[in-house]
């Protein structure tokens, strides 16, 4: 029965501490809720640096959360709501930076590592078809030639064997 | 030809090693403030002195200042506070003090005890315009022009060696193209 009673309590303080944080910011919307979701954790901390400001307890990270929460139930889009921190914190908040002279390696590196593998595996592709295509593309003439020599070069060696044995 | 590409995986390995190292003894943690060229957020805050007087942008006009942004709170602000002081009498800057998220009776306790280094004092107890300033951690400083421009933000305790490398020459820069 006690152990019953354990489990009882156990599961309803798990679900009440899933509810805790919908229920600090109370949406009308099912959209809307999803977005506030959505925002804090494409937002970064800018005190605990690893951490979305969903997952942080930090005072600025709640801070940040109050000031989406109060956007996103006044109607703000959600590039308002960037635009908003991003000016108050820097480009540093936003997991995903914006395409900007600054940040354009940032985003061209992996197509150009890419590109660089691709075009490594063609050469490496056509060469080695060039290869196996060049060994047989001998002509008739070229063909006879190289039996012929290969006929003496056999005739030469059971010759130089012969005595020997 | 062939023997220049065996170099490749040299040269990107060097390059990588050149990329890592410039990284090597950086702060993370360091953030250029995104307000630097940009005026002070337009605020209207009490005075921690005095509640009944209110103040507004215009107390950055007319000298370069240095804004401070500290709380009781904060024990690295305790840290700075004696060489705010020197700084203050000393060497004669203008530093305006932003209290952030703090209690009134306790901020004006610690400026009683510890001495007051601010012309004047702002009182931020919600923190809203160290939200709008960026603030993500006291105590932040920032160096503010005679028109009220954020020239420069320092975050983290300022002590003799920062003054003398940092502040005063900004604070010799701007003083004299305002």
């Amino acid at each position: 029965m006690l152990r019953l009673l354990t489990l009882a309590l156990l599961l309803t303080g798990s679900i009440l501490a899933q509810a805790a944080p919908n229920d600090m910011y109370p949406l009308d919307s099912e959209a809307d809720r999803e977005r506030f979701q959505n925002l804090t954790k494409e937002l970064r901390c800018p005190k605990c640096q690893n951490q979305n400001i969903a997952d942080s307890n930090a005072p600025i990270a709640e801070d940040m959360k109050n000031e989406v929460y109060r956007m996103v139930r006044d109607g703000a889009t959600d590039e308002e709501v960037f635009e908003a921190l991003v000016g108050r914190f820097g480009e540093f908040v936003r997991y995903r930076p914006q395409l900007e002279p600054r940040t354009v390696m940032l985003w061209a590196t992996p197509a150009i590592v890419v590109l660089g593998g691709v075009l490594i595996v063609i050469g490496v592709v056509v060469r080695s078809r060039r290869n196996t295509e060049g060994a047989s593309s001998l002509t008739d003439e070229q063909r006879q030639r190289a039996e012929k020599i290969l006929q003496t070069d056999e005739s030469n060696t059971t010759g130089n064997s012969g005595p020997r044995t | 030809m062939k023997r220049l590409f065996l170099f490749i995986p040299v040269v990107l390995a060097i390059t990588l090693g050149v990329v890592m190292y410039a990284g090597i003894g950086k702060d993370p943690t360091y953030l250029e403030s995104a307000l630097i060229g940009k005026p002070v957020p337009v605020f209207e805050l009490a005075a921690l002195e005095n509640p009944d007087v209110m103040l507004r942008n215009d107390i950055f006009s007319g000298q370069v200042s240095l804004l401070n942004v500290w709380g009781t709170w904060c024990p690295a602000c305790r840290d700075e506070h004696s060489d705010l002081v020197w700084l203050a009498e000393e060497k004669g800057v203008s530093i305006i003090g932003l209290n952030y998220k703090d209690n009134r009776e306790q901020a004006l306790q610690w400026l009683q005890t510890l001495g007051d280094p601010y012309s004047v004092n702002l009182f931020d107890p919600s923190g809203g315009l160290g939200f709008d300033l960026g603030v993500y951690g006291a105590p932040e400083t920032y160096v503010v022009d005679a028109e009220g421009i954020v020239r420069y933000r320092h975050v983290g305790v300022i002590n003799e060696k920062v003054w003398r490398e940092t502040l005063e020459p900004l604070i010799r820069k701007y003083s004299q193209e305002g």
